[in-house]
């Protein structure tokens, strides 16, 4: 069932929660509405729940109109960021609950619904766990049961308000590939909130940016990544590495710092945005970059080591990050206090008063001294 | 210094179950001997009241065919008077706790009045706004009702003096209840009343409970502000307290302690089970 969201307006009191959202949700998918807190992401999906009401604008599910549907009609499954379970009935009982207060003439019977809870628990694999109460489980069993009474009512829209933001995070990995599977598995439309980049990368077919009650950006997470359209989605997603400087013909300089741009620029004062992928670390500068840096710290856990780098001459707001393989780790042997060069292959710039980046290509045959490179 | 450093401090901190704070055995003394004094002392006294008498004799007084009438009053009048104050104050709570209006804060505070207000001057107070002629009585008079100098006029009493008791147990109880409890229910398609029946209800059952009995507690006990309303006339509507009183009056001492003996068995034992009572439940809501 495709949601479709069209200038939705909401204030709470004078405080403007949500500026005319629209969003296109297709059927099937599994889309993640990602922001900072309080950028008005769960009262989004509170509004697309009928939770809570929005002060202008249209909720639409399958092309009907469910705005002035109340939250008891909308038959969706909504799962709360703490659970909500029922904490004086069993785990049974309260996957059962919504069929259980269904009215008597469209009730299954008792024997049946036992069948149902059954079967959903062992959907999600906790059918042991049946006649517990809701505080002798731990938080991912919790979240799980959540999950299951959300489905029992085979609801063909599912809203899960920060799913995984409580548990450590192993079981937030197992949770959510499982997730992805009941998804796949079941075809339902799903919309969860996150203001964890990670997961919302991982999980969705398109993710929501939202940032002070606007939608900044929405694609598929692979191009959210490559090509974020806004300084916001820039900073937001993921680690970026960001040189400031003003722009002398073809050449952004600040301090000691310089770097030759592919193409002139028309701005006087550029940023250039770099992923930690789109940096080359060299122990000399490259001919059309000079961008000194310091080793402050070296990460050798996970599958790339991260060093954090400060600049030598020059200035920028946070510390550089940047990745290198085990391997060149190991033939460059790099310590805490050595200096080193970053070479930009790809960067983003964004010109002093707008907020739109343009990509920057440098040409593998500028780079030279290969002895220089690790 | 340096032995008695070694010596002391791994000496003190590998003691089982040594605690974060200080003090332990000093509060605990401090509460004990006061508990002592102020309730289990005054208590051995009334016991010790009563020793003097025959089991024969104790066994008369306490089932004296006044003293008995004045039991089958109190107890019915304190269930009535409790099972008001259990609507009456789940309402109150309920307003206090979910809606905001002006004059709540006044409204929050009006509700422990009783607390406050000497017995007595309610008593009179209410004897008088109640009575044939009063400020309510005369309505309730035109429904034949007479509620000063009867039975009635006790519950109104006992209404009255133990109303905060609901009130103030329920009222936190209601505010902890996260909201999301009541809109997942919705969502899974329950209507209001189901809400309240099977996740509000259960909720604050316990704290109810407890409400309702000790606001029947304090009814069976209650004696300044009943005395003035009730009219007192013996087998219709006196209560267990005005007995006793009776007993003192006529210096015997004795029976006066044997009936206050039996008011206060049952009150112990009302509360030692609400409190077993609610152990249990909560027991189950907090995983143990």
């Amino acid at each position: 069932m495709s949601i479709s969201i069209e200038g939705i307006t909401k204030h709470f009191g004078s405080f403007q929660a949500l500026r005319d959202i629209s969003l296109e949700i297709p059927d099937g998918q599994l889309v993640g509405l990602l922001g900072p807190s309080g950028s008005g992401k769960t009262t989004l999906l509170r509004i697309i729940a009928g939770l809570e009401t929005a002060d202008e604008g249209r909720i639409l599910f399958h092309g009907e109109d469910v705005t002035r549907l109340h939250v008891r009609e909308r038959r969706v499954g909504f799962v709360f960021q703490h659970y909500a379970l029922f904490r004086h009935m069993t785990v049974a009982q309260n996957v059962a609950f919504g069929l259980d207060v269904l009215p008597a003439r469209e009730r299954p019977p008792a024997a049946e619904i036992r069948q149902r809870v059954q079967m959903l628990l062992e959907m999600v694999q906790l059918d042991h766990l049946a006649q517990r109460y809701p505080a002798q489980l731990s938080g991912g069993q919790k979240q799980r049961i959540a999950l299951a009474r959300a489905l029992s009512m085979k609801p063909q829209i599912l809203l899960l308000d920060e799913p995984f933001g409580a548990l450590d995070a192993k079981v937030r990995k197992d949770l959510r590939r499982w997730l992805r599977a009941l998804h796949e598995e079941f075809h339902f439309t799903s919309v969860f909130v996150t203001h964890d980049q990670e997961e919302a990368l991982e999980l969705s077919d398109q993710v929501a940016v939202m940032s002070a009650g606007s939608i900044e950006q929405v694609d598929s997470p692979q191009k959210l990544y490559a090509q974020p359209s806004s300084r916001f989605v820039f900073d937001f997603l993921g680690q970026v590495n960001v040189f400031a400087g003003q722009v002398e013909e073809q050449l952004l300089r600040q301090g000691e710092a310089w770097v030759h741009l592919p193409e002139p620029s028309p701005a006087p004062a550029l940023q250039l945005y770099m992923r930690s992928h789109e940096v080359r670390l060299q122990t000399a500068p490259a001919a059309y970059a000079h961008l000194p840096l310091r080793i402050e710290s070296i990460s050798l856990v996970g599958a790339e080591v991260r060093l954090e780098l400060s600049p030598v001459g020059w200035d920028s707001e946070e510390p550089w990050e940047i990745g290198i393989t085990h391997a060149q780790f190991n033939s460059w042997q790099p310590s805490r206090g050595d200096h080193c060069y970053a070479v930009p292959q790809v960067a983003h710039a964004i010109a002093q008063g707008t907020d739109t980046p343009e990509t920057l290509h440098w040409q593998a045959g500028e780079m030279d001294d290969p002895a220089a490179m690790i | 210094m340096n032995r008695s450093l070694s010596g002391l401090l791994p000496g003190r901190s590998s003691q089982p179950g040594k605690r974060v704070l200080p003090g332990f055995a000093l509060s605990l003394g401090i509460s004990l001997f006061f508990i002592s004094v102020v309730l289990i002392l005054p208590v051995t006294g009334l016991i010790a009241h009563t020793a003097g008498m025959g089991w024969e004799q104790y066994w008369a007084v306490i089932t004296d065919e006044r003293v008995v009438a004045s039991y089958k009053v109190t107890l019915w009048t304190a269930a009535v008077a409790s099972v008001i104050n259990a609507l009456v104050g789940l309402l109150l709570a309920w307003v206090l706790v979910r809606y905001e209006f002006p004059g709540k804060r006044i409204m929050d505070a009006l509700v422990d009045l009783p607390f406050a207000l000497p017995t007595a001057v309610a008593g009179i107070t209410l004897a008088a706004l109640f009575a044939q002629d009063g400020w309510y009585g005369q309505f309730f008079d035109l429904l034949g009702l007479k509620i000063s100098f009867t039975p009635l006029g006790i519950i109104v009493a006992m209404s009255f003096t133990s109303l905060p008791f609901v009130v103030r147990t329920v009222q936190p109880v209601l505010e902890d209840q996260a909201p999301e409890d009541e809109e997942a229910a919705v969502s899974l398609g329950a209507s209001d009343w189901t809400v309240f029946r099977r996740i509000l209800f259960p909720a604050i059952w316990p704290a109810l409970m407890t409400g309702i009995g000790l606001s029947f507690t304090r009814s069976l006990g209650e004696f300044g502000a009943v005395i003035f309303i009730a009219g007192n006339m013996p087998y219709v509507s006196e209560i267990t307290s005005l007995m006793i009183f009776v007993r003192l009056q006529e210096f015997d001492h004795a029976a006066a302690s044997a009936i206050a003996s039996v008011v206060l068995m049952a009150s112990l034992v009302l509360l030692l089970g609400i409190n077993l009572w609610q152990a249990r439940y909560l027991r189950r809501l907090h995983g143990r």
